[in-house]
């Protein structure tokens, strides 16, 4: 546990030193990420595009927000939100993914009503 | 890097300021994993109506300004970087390095709503609104657009609260009200770090689709 | 005169210096010493004030639909209102009242106190989360006067969001600034619990109590944030016509059903895991006996907590989830009634060859353990989708969960009240009435709830207002259950009440409990505890390792913060 910061940069130039790479990395993939959106992969577009978010999400939480310190506690608060999220998303997929197909959203369309009942009525 | 400071930093039921700094640490991290589930689960309800409805989503995906959700997320990367500098200065005791940073986060928090404010309009202008008069064809395409007004709004709704938490703290330095071992400093960094994370996530969600 | 050594007599009054014992409720007076103190211990007394306004607003809802209930046909209030009075109830009496019920008073009280803390981690945010607390209430008392929702508390889709003519932008907001005050108090007690506990209180060493707590708040963090989520979507589809759940254009109602109760499911542990904790430090009490099983009483806080995110599924079963993923969720929920069944165990062994009295608190234990048993069995019930088919949405299904959530949660609030009210005001209660009161409580609650679960399986749906003849004779039941249920509910907070006023002063440690708490005087000073305790014992040691409690003696053989 470093509270204190005893073994931390303490120089201007070392703080940026430290920093700047980082910035220059996430910069670098926030390009590649962009051009390659407009190269045809069909699925693997997004594949591609959320692998990338998902290094400069790592590259933000390790150096930025100093994952990279020895604090066990503070990885493990980072780690279950994380597991979380999984249960949250396999969970709701399982149930998505296996629908019958009379029971799938858009397959049966409702009457549409020329005005909608209520919608945009009553704010408050 | 003076103690004498230190008592007023400190403040009950801590009894050194070490503590004191871990747990403000601990404790924002913990509420940034509850951020992140809200986050979360926006991004499911994206991503089971993309798993659903692919083509419409494609098609609302062209439609999002490429160009200036580019570089709204340039802009976010870059206040992330003043940010991290602004709070180790701080801690470090470099109050003019930590000054001017935290003042330049403040100032690219600030152009990154002014880059969203024309957006919006540019969007706007182009009827992107779902309801009756929605341009594209495809009925889950609005709920694309739903979703990016939505996300994109609560989004810039957590900017603005970093800003304002940013400004605060940068002023009560600046006037020497709250000394720079305050945990305050890194509670926050961490906070825009978190802004900035969502950010890289909902930009290849909204903008990036489509676009081969 | 050191507040921290353990007397067994009750203090008289004419034995009080004045100005000798400085309490937290003399520290300070005034108003604003109140609205705007960082006392742990103010601020959950604040709490309780919040807490029952809405008890009684809950109350007054559920007295309407009783009224309504009591004949079949409709005769009290109009169809309209009747849906509003439902609505009312499960809004304010699931997250205006239990949810912040134990967490939020007792636990803000004995969290700090149990740890040998001077404070909670973060005081002003414990204080900004009241104000959140008390200005979602105002919010949600607001759209009630200005006519109400209707949609039910669950908001299911496409009523909230396309048809419904009420006020369900407003009642969702209310709903989540609530939630923003229960993710600030979830991280406060995580916080606390990592950073704060006394020197020696490891964390196999803390009362059951503090696990029960820390257990709840991981929930609180974890699920209430999706709930915020949930309901932007709905107001957002509601107010501005942003098309999410919509099925006309291809959204998914049943997908928002998915988000609601990813929440509110583990938001029924936050309900119950902290009951569970009250309940290990009153029968370990008043059974003189350490707890039985220890660490697995610990491992299946954990368990409930962890697992309770992996069973949202069982309400959806009826509602166009699909069989494969609803089977997975079924088994899920008989997985989760394991460490359920484990604490009634180890709670029916701690039992098992004490020296058991019955004082208040105990009979409020005893009344749990029954009702929260029955209820969990007619969990697993429910659990099973093909009986689930059959009552799934009907009284079998309110029934359960009411056994659960009023014959569990609350019976374990009125429980540990009167177990902590001594320390809490410095005040003993006349024990006849408050034994009174518990027995005519669970008597009470079985008359109101029983009936329910056979009208439940006969056919009767819930949230209906007319109902055919034959269900009758259930309904009258329940009602007239419910008179004696309020009686025991109010008896309470009479002679709570007039103990602040007449009681006889209660000194540190009135029951010889030997949780930290005790060890400082009733009620606290200010900073909790006049010299820091220091832990050198594990909790509940109520008698040797080898040999069980005593009749002799009532003395405890060691206590967690002192010297044996």
């Amino acid at each position: 546990m470093s509270g204190l910061g005893e073994n931390l940069p303490q120089t201007a130039r070392e703080i940026w030193r430290r920093a700047v790479p980082v910035w220059a990395a996430l910069t670098l993939l926030l390009g590649l990420t962009c051009g390659l959106a407009f190269v045809p992969l069909g699925s693997g577009n997004v594949m591609v595009a959320l692998f990338i978010a998902v290094i400069k999400a790592l590259l933000v939480a390790v150096f930025f927000m100093h994952l990279i310190r020895p604090d066990p506690l503070l990885r493990l608060a980072g780690a279950a939100a994380l597991l979380w999220l999984l249960f949250m998303f396999t969970l709701t997929f399982s149930d998505i993914l296996t629908r019958p197909r009379p029971m799938q959203p858009g397959t049966v369309t409702p009457r549409t009503f020329d005005t909608p009942a209520a919608s945009g009525v009553r704010a408050f | 890097m003076s103690v004498s400071g230190t008592a007023e930093a400190l403040h009950e039921p801590w009894r050194s300021l070490r503590r004191q700094r871990e747990g403000t640490s601990f404790g924002t991290w913990v509420f940034l994993g509850s951020e992140l589930m809200m986050f979360g689960g926006l991004v499911l309800i994206y991503a089971v109506n993309r798993a659903l409805h692919p083509d419409a989503f494609t098609a609302g995906g062209r439609e999002t300004s490429l160009i200036y959700g580019t570089v709204n997320t340039a802009v976010l990367l870059t206040s992330s970087l003043t940010m991290a500098v602004g709070s180790e200065a701080a801690r470090a005791g470099l109050r003019r390095l930590a000054l001017r940073t935290l003042l330049a986060t403040i100032a690219l928090g600030c152009t990154f709503l002014a880059v969203k404010g024309f957006e919006y309009n540019e969007d706007i202008a182009k009827g992107m609104i779902p309801g009756p008069g929605f341009p594209l064809e495809e009925p889950a395409a609005q709920i694309f657009w739903a979703l990016y007004w939505i996300m994109t709004a609560l989004h810039a709704l957590h900017l603005t609260v970093g800003i304002g938490l940013v400004s605060i703290f940068t002023y009560q330095y600046w006037k020497l009200e709250r000394l720079h071992q305050s945990p305050a400093f890194e509670g926050t960094a961490l906070y825009w770090h978190l802004v900035d994370i969502i950010w890289i996530f909902l930009y290849p969600l909204f903008y990036l689709m489509g676009r081969s | 005169m050191s507040g921290d050594t353990a007397r067994i007599e009750r203090a008289g009054p004419e034995e009080i210096t004045p100005g000798e014992r400085d309490s937290y409720l003399t520290h300070e007076t005034g108003i604003l010493s109140w609205l705007l103190t960082e006392d742990h211990k103010r601020i959950a007394l604040l709490y309780m004030f919040g807490v029952t306004i809405f008890f009684f607003i809950g109350g007054a809802a559920a007295v309407v639909m009783r009224l309504e209930l009591f004949t079949p046909g409709s005769d009290v209030v109009e169809p309209d209102t009747y849906n509003r009075m439902f609505t009312l109830h499960g809004i304010v009496m699931v997250w205006f009242f239990l949810v912040p019920l134990i967490p939020n008073t007792l636990g803000n009280f004995l969290l700090p106190l149990m740890i040998g803390a001077r404070d909670v981690a973060f005081p002003r945010i414990n204080l900004a989360s009241w104000y959140l607390f008390m200005t979602a209430g105002m919010l949600l008392i607001y759209a009630w006067i200005a006519g109400g929702v209707d949609t039910g508390w669950t908001f299911y889709t496409p009523y909230s969001t396309a048809f419904a003519n009420s006020h369900v932008v407003m009642a969702a907001l209310a709903v989540i600034i609530a939630g923003f005050s229960s993710i600030a108090t979830g991280v406060n007690f995580i916080a606390t619990t990592h950073m704060l506990r006394a020197p020696g209180m490891t964390w196999f060493r803390l009362p059951l109590f503090v696990w029960a707590i820390y257990g709840t708040s991981l929930v609180m963090v974890l699920a209430t944030p999706v709930l915020a989520a949930s309901l932007l979507l709905i107001a957002a589809e509601h107010a501005l016509g942003l098309p999410v759940f919509d099925p006309a254009r291809g959204g998914d109602p049943v997908l928002f059903q998915h988000i609601f109760w990813f929440y509110s499911h583990p938001a029924v542990y936050i309900m119950i895991l902290p009951s569970f904790g009250v309940i290990s430090e009153i029968v370990t009490c008043f059974a003189r006996r350490r707890v039985f099983g220890y660490n697995f009483m610990v491992y299946a806080i954990l368990w409930i907590a962890v697992v309770g995110f992996l069973v949202w599924g069982h309400h959806m079963f009826v509602a166009g989830q699909s069989l494969y993923a609803s089977l997975v969720f079924s088994f899920l929920s008989f997985v989760i009634a394991v460490p359920s069944a484990i604490k009634v165990f180890n709670w029916s062994f701690t039992l098992y060859r004490g020296q058991i009295t019955f004082e208040p608190p105990m009979l409020y234990a005893l009344g749990f353990i029954g009702l929260f048993t029955i209820g969990g069995l007619t969990g697993l019930w429910v659990a099973a989708v093909p009986v689930d088919v059959h009552v799934t949405d009907t009284y079998f299904v309110v029934a359960h969960f009411h056994f659960i959530m009023v014959g569990g949660a609350v019976t374990a609030f009125y429980g540990g009240l009167t177990f902590w009210w001594p320390k809490i005001t410095g005040r003993l209660y006349p024990m006849g009435w408050a034994r009174f009161a518990a027995v005519l409580m669970f008597f009470g609650f079985f008359f109101t709830f029983f009936p329910m679960f056979i009208m439940g399986y006969l056919g009767m749906p819930r949230r209906y207002q007319v109902y055919p003849e034959e269900f009758h004779v259930w309904h009258v039941m329940a009602s007239s259950g419910a008179v004696l249920l309020a009686v025991a509910y109010l008896l309470p907070m009479g002679f709570l009440g007039l103990s602040i006023l007449r009681g006889a002063r209660a000194g540190d440690n009135p029951w010889d409990a030997t949780g930290l708490e005790w060890c400082t005087s009733s009620p606290p000073p200010r900073e909790n505890f006049r010299t820091p305790p220091v832990v050198r014992e594990r909790p509940y040691l109520y008698h040797p390792d080898a040999i069980g409690p005593g009749h002799e003696t009532r003395e405890p053989h060691r206590r967690q913060g002192q010297q044996s």
